[in-house]
């Protein structure tokens, strides 16, 4: 690891006045910057933590049902938060499906959304990586790509998003509230993370500089508490990251979708929500043709970037299978084994 | 850069200097402060056996710089026996043969107090087995850490029970 200057500042203004030095980096719990310090991938010459900032740390609920969650709300506390649990249940599964309990515990919201890749070429600094180091290839391309991405990569990059927690965020429209040098801003869920194109470098659209001060869910993103499922598959059971996820959240009223959401994890540099799919849903029938349909709008443009094409079989399958959980409606209880096919509630096919 | 951060280690006090921000937690406890009961395996989070707690909670020790919990409250494994009366956690242990070679043991034990606290698992064997997942054991004494999780969360309610009676 390299040496870094550590500062803690107790004010959102004094955390950000110091980012503007070049080379400075936040620091929340650490799980992951604290990771890449130790494999020289993350090189920081100055940490700014944040832990300690004041009021970033609240679940907080408007009037109206939308509700501001702070950045440096650990990932445990707010899944298991009842009332958040309750209107947003889905996030609750992608939350708890994802890393231990430990990781959970000490993760932060902030730190999750700006997780970087697990690409094992970015984590290792002899292999080519243009993420890491602008320039100098991607060794992943013609190396073991098995779990990298089919939607939206480029020659440049083929490397995939890995938070499960980002992917309902995606979904029901969330808004992150940051605050750099020029202020404050809000930037739509949707429009956060970047795809690769020519700068992989480049992987989010937070300006140098800019903290994460929270993220907002809409009111409306509540109309699917009844209807909503994350469904991720993993190497193992538990404790790994997605192969392929999905988060689906239904409306229904008198049998038929008035309203839909659909995102798919790890198929690309972005949690990737479908719109085109989520239209063709609206107005018809929960069927399983219906989401096969679905399925196919949903994958129309995903191609193999290496050994992986049959991760797009595989999403196929676990978009249906996950809009098949959600209209069967949100389990009462939170699933033992969260988000796990393995866990699923009885009656709803396990072959889709 | 000299910091100097107050931790209460096992119920007590400290100041500690750190010539280095880079100090991990758990180097700090195993190199610095000698308490080589919490162990290193991956030293990045994949496999818990630095499990300690922090102000109550169990977390990673070796992806924590220990800078950035000053002012908290840390519990290793020396700190859960009352002399020579076992923690209930580790009486379990030994009484479910929770392990073999023992190295992950300290991790799992601290892991376990973590998710009796938390109190989502129940008694489902399945929900403990999926709250313990950031454990592993090399040895694959999962059957005995899953049983001795049971039954340590079964007398800790008694215990409980008896105090409140
Ligand atoms: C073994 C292991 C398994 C894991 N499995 C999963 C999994 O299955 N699913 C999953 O989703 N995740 C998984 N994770 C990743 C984990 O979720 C992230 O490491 C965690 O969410 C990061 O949060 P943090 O608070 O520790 O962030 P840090 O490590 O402190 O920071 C991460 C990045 O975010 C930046 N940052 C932090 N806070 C802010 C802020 N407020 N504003 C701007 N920038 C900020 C930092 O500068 C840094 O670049 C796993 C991690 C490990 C180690
Ligand atoms: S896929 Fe992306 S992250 Fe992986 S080696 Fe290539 S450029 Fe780097
Ligand atoms: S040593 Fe910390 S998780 Fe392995
Ligand atoms: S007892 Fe040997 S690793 Fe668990």
């Amino acid at each position: 690891m390299n040496r870094f200057d550590y500062i803690c500042p107790t004010t959102v203004a004094e955390a950000v006045a110091g980012a503007a030095e070049t080379g400075s980096a936040y620091l929340a719990a650490g799980t992951n910057l604290v990771d890449l310090m130790k494999i020289g991938v993350a090189r920081p010459q100055r940490l700014i933590d944040v832990t300690k900032l004041p009021g970033l740390d609240a679940i907080e609920w408007s009037p109206d049902g939308s509700v501001r969650v702070g950045a440096m709300v650990r990932n445990a506390d707010l899944a298991y938060d009842l009332r958040f649990a309750e209107n947003f249940p889905a996030v609750a599964e992608a939350l708890l499906s994802g890393a231990s309990a430990q990781l959970r515990n000490a993760a932060t919201v902030g730190g999750n959304l700006m997780q970087r890749t697990r690409c094992a070429y970015f984590q290792d600094t002899a292999s080519a990586c243009n993420r890491r180091a602008p320039g100098s290839g991607c060794d992943a391309l013609e190396g073991d790509n098995r779990l990298h991405a089919v939607i939206g990569w480029s020659e440049h990059c083929i490397a995939t998003h890995p938070s499960d927690f980002c992917v309902p965020l995606a979904a029901l429209d969330a808004v992150v509230e940051v605050e750099g040098p020029q202020g404050r801003r809000d930037i739509p869920f949707e429009s956060f993370h970047r795809l690769p194109g020519d700068t992989p470098e480049i992987e989010t659209n937070l300006a140098p500089g800019e903290l994460i001060l929270g993220v907002r869910f809409p009111a409306e993103a509540a109309r699917f508490k009844a209807h909503s499922r994350y469904l991720k598959l993993r190497e193992r059971t538990s404790y790994a990251f997605a192969v392929v996820s999905a988060a689906a959240a239904l409306d229904l009223q008198e049998g038929s979708i008035r309203h839909a959401r659909l995102a798919v994890g790890a198929v690309a540099a972005k949690p990737w929500r479908i719109r085109e799919a989520e239209e063709g849903l609206i107005g018809g029938e929960p069927t399983t043709e219906a989401f096969a349909k679905a399925a196919e709008i949903a994958l129309a443009g995903a191609s193999p970037s290496g050994d992986n094409a049959f991760k797009i079989e595989l999403a196929r399958r676990i978009i249906v299978r996950a809009l098949a959980l959600a209209a069967e409606g949100t389990p009462r209880a939170m699933p033992a084994l969260p988000g796990s096919p393995f866990s699923s509630a009885s009656g709803v096919s396990h072959v889709a | 850069m000299t910091l100097s951060i107050s931790l209460t280690i096992n119920g007590q006090p400290k100041t500690i200097a750190l010539d280095d921000p880079r100090v991990t937690l758990l180097d700090l406890l195993r190199e610095r402060l000698y308490l080589t009961g919490t162990k290193k395996g991956c030293d990045r989070g994949q496999c818990g056996a630095c499990t300690v707690l922090v102000d109550g909670r169990r977390m990673n020790s070796c992806l924590s710089l220990a800078v950035s919990l000053n002012g908290t409250e840390v519990t290793t494994i020396e700190g859960l026996a009352e002399g020579d009366d076992l923690h209930p956690v580790q009486a379990a242990f030994i009484e479910c043969d929770g392990f073999q070679c023992g190295y992950c043991t300290p991790g799992q034990i601290m892991s376990a107090v973590g998710l009796i606290s938390e109190g989502h698992a129940g008694d489902d064997p399945e929900r403990v087995r999926e709250l313990m997942s950031g454990n592993l054991c090399r040895c694959g004494a999962y059957q005995g850490i899953t049983e001795a999780v049971l039954e340590a969360q079964r007398t800790l309610k008694e215990q409980k029970e008896r105090d409140a009676a």
